[in-house]
């Protein structure tokens, strides 16, 4: 087991996640859509790294292939496995992914049962899951009940109460309004301080993207390719409002922004 | 032209009543729910009375009434309701369990819904009472040929409605149950028949109707016993409030056992707003 990353000489680390030249392709003949072409990416262990792109641009899709949800028609993948007693992946997905038919408990305990995992364990992990993402007042609630921020509680929990070694997110906050999203991104970022898993995060929004990783990989449009990736320069524990006041923080937005607009605007040009 | 004159403001103020409230409500204890009911049945009872209507077809409602009481007493009544629930309710169970096993196994499993898909296909639209002198012909006169059609009415309406539950099933919960690791069963157990709850519900609904019509279309023409019996009966007799007494009955028990689904698909299905 490898202790907490230290952020900036992750490159003499094994990497925890490797991808080398990955490609997905739909159809086939005239009627073939290539979702992502050659994708190749290091994330080192413990790190959170952020994917921003264009919309359509196969971030999702690579999310999903790392997820082992679909298959990569080219390329390479290499995820390491320290641990046998915990899963390898888990996925928060985007909105509505709680089972309504089962209690915020029921969902948050979802994957320890699917373990197999003693009743008596499962009950300790949930309560303290549900305690850290502020549902305890809701436990034995269904999904209906609750509001969108909070059934994005329930998956965070559902995923972290299984304790992966990494953790892939797809756009979680994406259907939440304004202020919902800024509360979570809080309480997402000191939850992932306190336990530093490797994290693939993938977003649209270029705030979300900065506030909460360590590196952030940009990707072209479709057919998506890594364009360039950056470094996040603020230091952990991070306070989510006083980096946004710092002038590097404005910089690397605009940076990443130029290159997004210079994407969208090649491809509508082509097109 | 001249412009139109400017009206004088008002404060218009927005707020629900409890009455506004309560309005898409159908709550059992609600009085209302009685009032359709109780005026059509004073107004005909007047009607009837004041000689408005030929009672030889529309008997008042105290007739019926006396009726009911006499049927009531003899034990009759009991006899002819105990008869159309047994074979409706034994038809209903055994249909709708095995409708919505076959049901669930069609939307599991591609290769059998393309094997057996075309043959449910073509045996749904037959009216389930047409079938019924084959099933007589089979079985010969006794309850097991009436139970069965009542069977075979129900069964489709659950494969039916049970394998299109099954079939849209929102993929991103197959998705997390992937990702957490669900076996099979457990993918059974814990996504595949939660999802179809309220299909299979909806289903549970129409069978009911349909095991009701076909039991009652079944007594019609091969019973000595039952609601659909006593209607029948009533008619050959021409005793007009005989035939109310079984009219009403078969809507009593319809809307108890539509209630008594309700009241199961609740507990049931905890999660539907």
């Amino acid at each position: 087991m490898s202790g907490p990353a230290t952020f900036g000489d992750y490159g003499s680390m094994n990497s925890k996640i490797s991808a080398v030249s990955v490609s997905k392709t739909y159809g086939s003949g005239d009627r073939k859509v290539v979702a992502i072409g050659d994708v190749s990416l290091e994330v080192p262990d413990g790190q959170f790294l952020s994917i921003v792109g264009p919309s359509g641009c196969g971030k999702s899709t690579f999310l999903r292939i790392l997820a082992g949800l679909e298959v990569h028609t080219a390329g390479h993948i290499e995820i390491m496995r320290e641990r046998e007693d915990v899963p390898l992946l888990n996925v928060v997905f985007q909105e509505q992914s709680a089972f309504p038919w089962f209690t915020v408990r029921q969902n948050v305990g979802y994957g320890l049962r699917m373990r197999g995992m003693p009743p008596a364990e499962i009950k300790e992990k949930v309560d303290y899951w549900i305690a850290a993402v502020g549902l305890t007042d809701f436990e034995q609630s269904y999904p209906h009940q609750l509001s969108g921020g909070m059934k994005q509680r329930v998956s965070i929990a559902r995923a972290l109460a299984n304790d992966p070694e990494v953790l892939l997110m797809d756009e979680p906050f994406a259907a939440l309004d304004a202020l919902t999203k800024t509360v979570l991104q809080d309480e997402l970022l000191s939850l992932w301080e306190q336990n530093r898993k490797t994290v693939v995060y993938v977003t649209h929004s270029l705030d979300e993207a900065v506030t909460l990783s360590d590196r952030i990989a940009v990707m072209s449009a479709r057919p998506g390719r890594i364009r360039q990736i950056f470094e996040v320069p603020f230091e952990r524990r991070r306070d989510a409002h006083e980096i946004k006041k710092d002038p590097r923080y404005g910089e690397l937005v605009e940076m990443i922004w130029s290159i997004l607009h210079e994407e969208v605007v090649t491809t509508t040009k082509v097109q | 032209m001249s412009m139109p004159e400017p009206s004088n403001p008002k404060r218009i103020v927005l707020t629900p009543s409890a009455k506004e409230q309560k309005r898409n409500q159908l709550d059992p204890s609600n009085p209302v729910l009685l009032l359709s009911p109780a005026l059509i049945l004073i107004v005909w009872e007047l009607v009837a009375q004041l000689g408005l209507i030929d009672v030889r077809f529309f008997p008042a409602p105290s007739t019926v009434a006396h009726t009911f009481w006499q049927e009531v007493k003899s034990g009759m009544w009991f006899y002819h309701v105990r008869m159309t629930l047994m074979r409706v309710l034994v038809g209903f169970t055994v249909g709708a369990f095995a409708g919505i096993l076959a049901g669930v196994i069609m939307g599991l499993s591609s290769f059998v819904r393309v094997a057996v898909y075309p043959l449910i296909a073509a045996i749904y639209p037959v009216p389930k009472v047409a079938i019924f002198p084959l099933v007589l012909l089979i079985l010969g006169i006794g309850e097991a040929s009436k139970i069965t059609t009542v069977i075979a009415s129900c069964f489709f309406f659950l494969a039916i409605s049970a394998m299109s539950g099954v079939l849209n099933i929102p993929n991103v919960y197959k998705d997390v149950g992937k990702n957490f690791g669900a076996s099979r069963a457990a993918f059974i157990t814990t996504i595949a028949l939660p999802a179809a709850m309220p299909a299979i519900f909806s289903g549970l609904r129409l069978a009911l109707g349909a095991a009701f019509l076909v039991d009652v279309s079944i007594e019609f023409v091969s019973a000595q016993e039952g609601i659909g019996w006593l209607i029948w009966h009533s008619w050959e007799l021409f005793s007009l409030p005989l035939m109310f007494v079984g009219l009403l009955t078969v809507s009593f028990l319809g809307l108890l056992l539509t209630f008594s689904l309700d009241f199961v698909e609740e507990k049931l299905v905890p999660w539907r707003t």
